[in-house]
C-alpha cells in the first residue's frame, strides 16, 4: 500500500473542517468507513498522496434512528450491526437481506451500506436494495445538509454525487405502511462470497385485496450503475402479482439492463437472469406483504 | 488378496502430534520467520504476456535509501540445459529462466527483477523505480492458436521430441507421446456401439491457501540458509545448488510448516532471489507473494483439449479406444501429459487403444503437478465417454465398468501387470452403497465416475531414536502436509510394539537427516512410512542383541513381541522380558545409544483406484449447479490413520467439485488472468458443498509392510466426470466443456 | 516516518505500538508484534486466514488499518486457550481431524468461536454461511463441520 496521511474527526464539525481544506487545498481526501473496499483499493490503486478521513468515530454517522415516520441509518453502521436490529429487520427485509449479502461473516463486521453505495460499485448489492426501499442520501458539506434519492445518488461506475468537502452521513426511508414489504435477491455463481452477476430489489405495497398499489424495483450489476426501473414497477402496479405480472416486471428490468460480458457474466446471461431475479423477488416480497 | 490383519495402533485416528501448535498459532509457516536485521524482497514483474527484453536497469531502486540490493537475469549464472528429477523437477534452464527471464518473458507475471529494501512497502516502491524495456510480442494463448501452422514461436529452439525424425522447423509443440496395444481399427469394426466426445477444461490452479514465502540468510563465507513452506526441502536445495551454481553443502534448507501446496509447491520460484538478494545485502531476506502473485507466476496445472472415442459390444465389453490429449505447458515444456496418457484407460482392460498426447507451450504461467498431475483432464474425457456409452447401451453405469474393469494380472495400458488392486471391490462397494441404491431426489440427478492414479515410491531416509526412557523420536524429510507425523508416529509404535503416545515424529531439515524426495505423488504414507518401518526393525534387532547380551544368549534366542524383548519359545533363560524403556536404560552399558536408520528407493506403489458418486440439481433459470450429496469411495490398501484418509477423499472431492463448477484462470486477449484473486477464482466455500460421505476401501498393497496404497492424488481424478454425468443426468445434456459456470450451463440449457 | 502510536488491548493485555497509516493490523500483528497465529492468504479479505475479534466483531485484520486498533480490544488466536489447556473448539478440531495443512485453522478457530459466542447451537447451514468467509482448501469441510458441532454441544454441555 502507498503512503497517506490518516485523521479521525472526533465529530461532524471537525470533520467537515478537514474536508474543507482539502477541498480548497484541491488535495485528495477519501473518506473512510468500513474499509473493506478502500483498503483493497488502496493496495492496487495509484499511490498519489491523500488523507484518509475515517468518519465511524462522529457521531452521526454511527446512529440507527427508528421513528414512527421515518427511519435513518448512520453510514458507518457495519451490515453486522444492521442485521442484529430485530425492529429493521421487520421493517426492511429486502435491505437487510442485501446488507447481510455483503461479504463474509468477516466482512460484514465491517462493510457499511453507506460505503458500498458511496463505492458506487455497479454490483454493490446494497443498492438495489436501498432505491427499491425509497432510500434518499443525507449528504452533509460547508454549505449545509442536502438530501438525494439513493438513484440519483450515483454518477458513474465507481462514482458518486458527492462535491469535495461533503460527506455521506445516512440514509433515510420513509417507514414502510402496512401491507408493504421489500426483498433484495442476487445471482452469484457460489453460494457466497462472489460479486452480484445481476441483482434486484424489489419493494410492493398491496391493498387488502392483495393488488399492488405501489412498487418499486431496482436492478444492479447490469447497468454501469444500479438502476430504478419505472417500468418494472408500473408492470406490478394494478395486478396482484401473479405470474403474468411478475413476468412482465422481468422484461421490463431486461429491457432496462444494459450489460457487460466481463469474468462474472456474460451479456445475454446478465439480461435473462435480471429477469428471472425480479420475478422471484416480486414474489418474495409479495408474499411478505400479504404477512 | 490378503488376509485382513487386525493392528493395535495402526487403523485408529488419534490426535495429530503438531496438532495443538497448529490450532494455537505456535506453528511456523513459511511467511512466519521474522529475523533480526531482516529485510524484505519483493519482485518485478512482467506487464506482457510475450516480450523480448531489450534492457534492465537496477541503478535508481538501488539509489534510492533503504533498499540493499536488486538483481535481474544479468545476476545469475548462464543456466545449463540439463534435467533435474523430483516432481518439481525439468530441465535446469528452463527452471533458472522460469525463475528469472532472462532474454524473454513468457507469460504476465514472469519474474524480471527483484530488490530488497528495509519494507516492503519500499521494496514495492523502488519496483516501480526499475526501467525494463520490452518489445513486445504476440502472445500465444490456446493450444489451437499454439499448434497452427504459421503460429508464433515462444522458443525458437523447440523441436518437438518423441518424433520418429527430428523435425527441421521449430515448434510450440514440445513433445509428443504415444502409448498403442492391438489393432484399434479392427477393435471399433468389432464394436457395436461407439461413442465419441471431446472436451476442454481451462487451466485451473491448487489454490493452497498459503502463498509461497521463505526467508534466506547468507553469510559472509557463502553459506546459505533458508526457511520456506516447500514439498520437498532437498530438491529445493537440489534446484537451488544447479541455478546459482552453489555448492550443495552450502545450503541449508528448513521446511517451515506448510499451508497447503497440492504439487504447486514442488517448484522453486522467490528462494533462489531471496538468496541472491541476501548474499548482496548482507542481511537476512524474507519474500512472500501476494495472492495475486500466486495466481499469474506459479505453476497451475494445464489448460486440456481432449478427444475420445470408445466402442464396445452390445454386453458393454470394450473392443477398442482412441484419444488424443493436447495438455498446456505454460511458458516452458513439462505438461503432466504422460501420467495423463498413462491413466486414461488404466482402470479398463482393454486390448486395442491408441492414445497421442502432446505438450504445447503457450504464454501462460509454466504449470505445475496438482494432484494427480494430468489425470484429472484426460479421465474426464473416458469417465464422460463411459457414460454415454452407458446410456446408448442401456446399463448400469457402474455395471459397464464393472464389466470392464481390470484386476490383478490386468495389463495396465503402460506396461506392467496390475498386481492386488481394489478397483473392482470399489465398484461394488459403490453399487451397494445407500447413496447409490436410494431415489435421486426429484429434479436432481446422480452422476458416478472412476478415478485412478498410479502412485511412486522414489528416495525415502528415516531415523528412529530411542530417548533414554524408552520413548521414540522419528526423524524424516518430509514436509507434513496433511498429518503425516501422525502416521509415521502410527507405523512406527505398530512396528516397535508400543503406543502411539511414546511416539514424536519430527521434519529434519537437510542438514540433519538423509535425502527424501517430495511430499508428493502420493509417496510419503507409503515410502517414508516404509523407511520408517525398516528403521524401527533395525532397533528391534538392535534391541534383541542388547537383550541377549544382557542375557548371555545368542540374537536368535531373543524374539520382539509387544514392545519386549523375550526369549524365543523354547529358549530356557530364566529372564525378565525387556522393555524398549528397559533396554534405553541400560543403553550405555550394551553399546550406547539406540538409532536405527533406513534410506531406500521404494517400489511397488500400489495404484489406488476410487468410485465417486453425486446427486446434483440444476436450476434451470440460471444454470447454476447444487451438489446435493456426495460419495466418495476409494482403495487405502490400509489406512494407517482413517481420519486423514478420509479427509484426503474430501478434500480431494472438493477440489474436483470446485473445478467442475467455477474454477478457471480466464484471460483477456492480451494474456493477463483477468481473476487473479479468491474474489474471482472460485474455490469452494464452506456453504457451496454437502456433507461429503466416504468409504475406505482396504485391499492391501502387497509391496508395503502395512498394506498401504498412496490416498492423495486420486480423489481428485473423478469429480470432474462424476459432476458432468450428474448434470448430463439433471438436465439431458452433455456439456462438453468445464468449467459449469452458470452462464455456460444456462446457454447449453437454452439452446437444447 | 509518520508512525502513529496506538494503545490497544490484545488478548486482554495492554499493548501500544507504532505503526504507519497504511500498516494493515494483520501487518502490525505478524510483523511488529510477532504474532504470527493470525494468518496472510490474500490480503483482501476473501479468504479469512486473518480473522481477529476486535471489539468482538469478527473482522478480517487484513482490511483493518492498524491505527483504527486505536482502543480497541483485541483478540487472536493467541489468546485463545489458556492455563486450562486448550479451548474446547481448539481440542474439537484436533479431535475430528478438522485440519491438514493447518493454515486456515486460526482463522477458522477464531471466527468458530465469534459464532458459537452469539448461537450456542447453530445447525449445519449456519455453521457453514458462518465460516464461509474462511477458505479450507484441504479438508472439503465436512470434518470442520462435525468439529463446530461437537464443540457446540462441548460448551454447552462441558464433559
Amino acid at each position: 500500500m502507498g503512503a497517506f496521511a490518516y485523521v479521525a474527526p472526533s465529530n461532524l464539525e471537525e470533520a467537515l473542517a478537514v474536508l474543507k481544506e482539502h477541498a480548497s487545498a484541491g488535495t485528495r481526501a477519501q473518506l473512510l468507513a468500513g474499509g473493506t473496499d478502500l483498503l483493497v483499493q488502496l493496495r492496487s490503486a495509484d499511490k498519489t498522496p491523500r488523507t484518509i478521513v475515517d468518519i465511524k468515530k462522529i457521531a452521526e454517522t454511527n446512529r440507527i434512528d427508528i421513528g414512527s415516520e421515518e427511519v435513518y441509518i448512520g453510514s458507518a453502521i457495519p451490515s453486522a450491526v444492521l442485521n442484529e436490529n430485530t425492529e429493521l429487520a421487520a421493517l426492511f427485509p429486502g435491505l437487510l437481506e442485501a446488507a447481510d449479502l455483503i461479504g463474509s461473516t468477516q466482512i460484514q463486521g465491517r462493510a457499511t451500506v453507506g460505503g458500498n453505495l458511496c463505492n458506487a460499485s455497479p454490483a454493490g448489492d446494497s443498492i438495489p436494495a436501498m432505491i427499491a426501499a425509497g432510500g434518499v442520501c443525507v449528504i452533509v458539506g460547508a454549505k449545509g445538509t442536502r438530501e438525494l434519492p439513493v438513484e440519483d445518488f450515483l454518477t458513474g461506475v465507481g462514482k458518486n454525487a458527492l462535491e469535495p468537502g461533503e460527506l455521506l452521513l445516512g440514509l433515510k426511508f420513509k417507514r414502510p405502511g402496512p401491507r408493504t414489504a421489500d426483498a433484495y435477491l442476487r445471482f452469484i455463481p457460489r453460494t457466497e462470497m462472489d460479486i452480484a452477476v445481476a441483482g434486484c430489489g424489489v419493494s410492493v405495497t398491496l391493498d387488502q385485496n392483495g393488488t399492488c398499489t405501489a412498487a418499486r424495483v431496482a436492478i444492479g450489476a447490469v447497468a454501469p450503475t444500479a438502476l430504478l426501473v419505472p417500468a418494472a414497477a408500473e408492470a406490478l402496479l394494478g395486478s396482484k402479482l401473479d405470474d403474468d405480472a411478475l413476468t412482465a416486471a422481468g422484461a421490463a428490468c431486461t429491457a432496462a439492463s444494459s450489460p457487460i460480458s466481463d469474468k462474472r457474466g456474460t451479456v445475454e446471461y446478465r439480461r435473462k437472469v435480471v429477469a428471472v431475479l425480479c420475478r422471484r423477488a416480486a414474489a418474495i416480497a409479495r408474499d411478505r406483504a400479504k404477512g | 488378496m490378503a488376509e485382513a490383519v487386525d493392528y493395535k495402533v495402526i487403523g485408529t485416528s488419534p490426535v495429530r502430534p503438531d496438532g495443538v501448535d497448529k490450532v494455537t498459532g505456535r506453528a511456523q509457516y513459511g511467511a512466519d520467520m521474522n529475523l533480526p536485521n531482516m529485510i524484505y524482497g519483493k519482485v518485478l514483474r512482467s506487464p506482457h504476456a510475450h516480450a523480448r527484453i531489450k534492457s534492465v536497469d537496477l541503478s535508481k531502486a538501488l539509489a534510492m535509501p533503504g533498499v540493499y540490493a536488486a538483481v535481474s537475469g544479468a545476476d545469475f549464472p548462464q543456466a545449463q540445459h540439463g534435467e533435474i528429477g523430483g516432481e518439481g523437477g525439468g530441465d535446469v534452464a528452463d527452471l533458472a529462466k522460469n525463475i528469472m527471464a532472462r532474454d524473454k518473458v513468457l507469460y504476465h507475471g514472469h519474474a524480471v527483477a527483484a530488490v530488497a529494501a528495509r519494507s516492503v512497502q519500499l521494496a514495492e516502491a523502488a519496483l516501480e523505480a526499475i526501467d525494463v524495456s520490452y518489445e513486445p510480442l504476440p502472445p500465444v494463448l490456446d493450444l489451437d492458436a499454439a499448434m497452427a501452422v504459421d503460429a508464433t514461436l515462444l522458443d525458437e529452439n523447440c523441436f518437438t521430441k518423441n518424433l520418429p525424425e527430428k523435425p527441421d522447423k521449430p515448434s510450440n509443440i514440445a513433445a509428443v507421446m504415444q502409448l498403442a496395444r492391438g489393432d484399434v481399427e479392427a477393435g471399433f469394426a468389432d464394436a457395436d456401439v461407439i461413442v465419441e466426445g471431446e472436451y476442454r477444461i481451462p487451466m485451473a490452479h491448487q489454490g493452497y491457501i498459503e502463498p509461497h514465502a521463505c526467508t534466506a540468510s547468507v553469510n559472509e563465507g557463502g553459506q546459505a540458509t533458508v526457511w520456506c513452506c516447500t514439498q520437498g526441502h532437498f530438491e529445493f536445495r537440489a534446484m537451488a545448488s544447479k541455478v546459482l551454481n552453489m555448492n550443495i553443502a552450502d545450503l541449508k534448507f528448513i521446511a517451515s510448516e506448510i499451508g497447503g501446496g497440492f504439487g504447486g509447491k514442488t517448484v522453486l520460484y522467490l528462494e533462489p532471489l531471496a538468496i541472491l538478494l541476501s548474499q548482496k545485502s548482507h542481511r537476512p531476506v524474507k519474500m512472500t507473494m501476494t495472492r495475486e502473485e500466486v495466481f499469474r507466476a506459479t505453476g497451475p496445472t494445464s489448460g486440456t483439449h481432449c478427444k475420445v472415442k470408445v466402442g464396445a459390444k452390445k454386453d458393454g465389453t470394450l473392443t477398442a479406444a482412441t484419444a488424443w490429449l493436447a495438455y498446456e505447458a505454460g511458458a516452458f515444456a513439462g505438461a503432466p501429459m504422460g501420467p495423463g496418457a498413462m491413466s486414461i484407460f488404466a482402470p479398463y482392460r482393454l486390448d486395442n487403444f491408441h492414445i497421442e498426447a502432446l505438450d504445447v507451450l503457450v504464454n501462460k504461467p509454466k504449470v505445475a503437478a496438482y494432484r494427480a498431475p494430468g489425470a484429472p483432464q484426460s479421465m474426464h474425457a473416458m469417465e464422460c465417454a463411459l457414460d454415454d456409452l452407458a446410456r446408448e447401451l442401456g446399463m448400469d453405469p457402474i455395471d459397464l465398468r464393472m464389466k470392464n474393469a481390470a484386476e490383478e494380472g490386468t495389463q495396465a495400458p503402460y506396461g506392467p501387470k496390475f498386481p492386488a488392486i481394489g478397483f473392482k471391490a470399489c465398484l461394488e462397494a459403490a453399487k451397494q452403497h445407500p447413496h447409490y441404491t436410494r431415489p435421486i431426489p426429484e429434479g436432481a440427478g446422480r452422476g458416478v465416475a472412476a478415478g485412478f492414479w498410479f502412485n511412486v515410491g522414489m528416495q525415502s531416509s528415516a531415523e528412529v531414536h530411542i530417548n533414554e526412557n524408552g520413548t521414540v523420536t522419528v526423524v524424516e524429510g518430509n514436509p507434513d502436509i496433511g498429518g503425516s507425523r501422525a502416521s509415521m508416529c502410527l507405523m512406527a509404535a505398530e512396528t516397535l510394539g508400543v503406543t502411539y503416545e511414546q511416539v514424536r515424529t519430527l521434519i529434519g531439515d537437510t542438514e540433519s537427516t538423509g535425502f527424501s524426495n517430495v511430499t508428493g505423488g502420493s509417496r510419503t504414507t507409503f515410502a517414508t512410512g516404509m523407511a520408517v518401518v525398516q528403521a524401527c526393525e533395525d532397533i528391534i534387532a538392535q534391541c534383541k542383541a542388547r537383550a541377549a547380551a544382557t542375557w548371555g544368549v545368542d540374537e536368535d534366542q531373543v524374539e520382539w513381541e509387544d514392545g519386549q524383548a523375550v526369549p524365543a519359545p523354547g529358549v530356557n533363560a530364566d529372564v525378565k522380558p525387556l522393555s524398549l524403556a528397559d533396554i534405553a536404560a541400560n543403553a550405555a552399558r550394551t553399546g550406547g545409544p539406540l538409532l536405527g536408520r533406513a534410506s531406500l528407493n521404494a517400489q511397488g506403489a500400489g495404484a489406488s483406484f476410487a468410485v465417486n458418486i453425486a446427486d446434483v440439481k440444476v436450476d434451470r433459470d440460471t444454470g447454476k449447479v447444487d451438489v446435493l450429496s456426495y460419495t466418495a469411495i476409494q482403495d487405502a490398501g490400509k489406512a494407517i490413520h482413517p481420519a486423514y484418509v478420509e479427509g484426503q477423499m474430501q478434500g480431494g472431492a472438493a477440489q474436483g467439485i470446485g473445478w467442475a463448477l467455477n474454477e478457471e484462470y480466464i484471460f483477456n486477449t492480451d494474456g493477463v488472468m483477468e481473476n487473479a484473486g479468491f474474489l474471482d477464482y472460485r474455490i469452494p466455500v464452506a456453504s457451496d458443498l454437502p456433507m461429503i460421505d466416504t468409504q475406505i476401501i482396504e485391499v492391501p498393497n502387497p509391496s508395503h509392510p502395512y498394506g498401504v496404497r498412496g490416498v492423495g492424488e486420486t480423489p481428485i481424478v473423478a469429480p470432474l466426470a462424476v459432476i458432468a454425468n450428474a448434470v448430463r443426468a439433471a438436465t439431458g445434456l452433455r456439456i462438453n466443456d468445464l468449467p459449469f459456470s452458470p452462464p455456460r450451463v444456462l446457454e447449453a440449457l437454452d439452446n437444447a | 516516518m509518520n508512525k502513529v502510536q496506538v494503545s490497544t488491548s490484545i488478548n486482554g493485555e495492554e499493548v501500544e505500538f507504532l505503526c504507519e497509516p497504511q500498516q494493515t493490523l494483520l501487518e502490525v500483528l505478524r510483523e511488529t508484534l510477532d504474532k504470527t497465529g493470525t494468518k496472510e492468504g490474500c490480503s483482501t479479505g476473501d479468504c479469512g486466514a486473518c480473522s481477529v475479534l476486535l471489539d468482538d466483531r469478527l473482522v478480517c485484520s487484513c482490511l483493518v488499518l492498524g491505527v483504527e486498533a486505536q482502543g480497541s480490544e483485541i483478540s487472536t488466536i493467541e489468546g485463545m486457550a489458556g492455563s486450562e489447556g486448550l479451548h474446547p473448539i481448539q481440542q474439537k478440531f484436533l479431535e475430528h481431524a478438522a485440519l491438514q495443512c493447518g493454515i486456515c485453522t486460526p482463522g477458522l478457530i477464531v471466527a468458530t468461536k465469534a459464532l458459537l459466542d452469539k448461537n450456542p447451537n447453530p445447525d449445519e447451514e449456519t455453521i457453514r454461511y458462518w465460516l464461509a468467509g474462511n477458505l479450507c482448501r484441504c479438508t472439503g469441510y465436512d470434518k470442520i463441520v462435525r468439529a463446530v458441532q461437537d464443540a457446540a454441544k462441548e460448551l454447552a454441555h462441558p464433559a
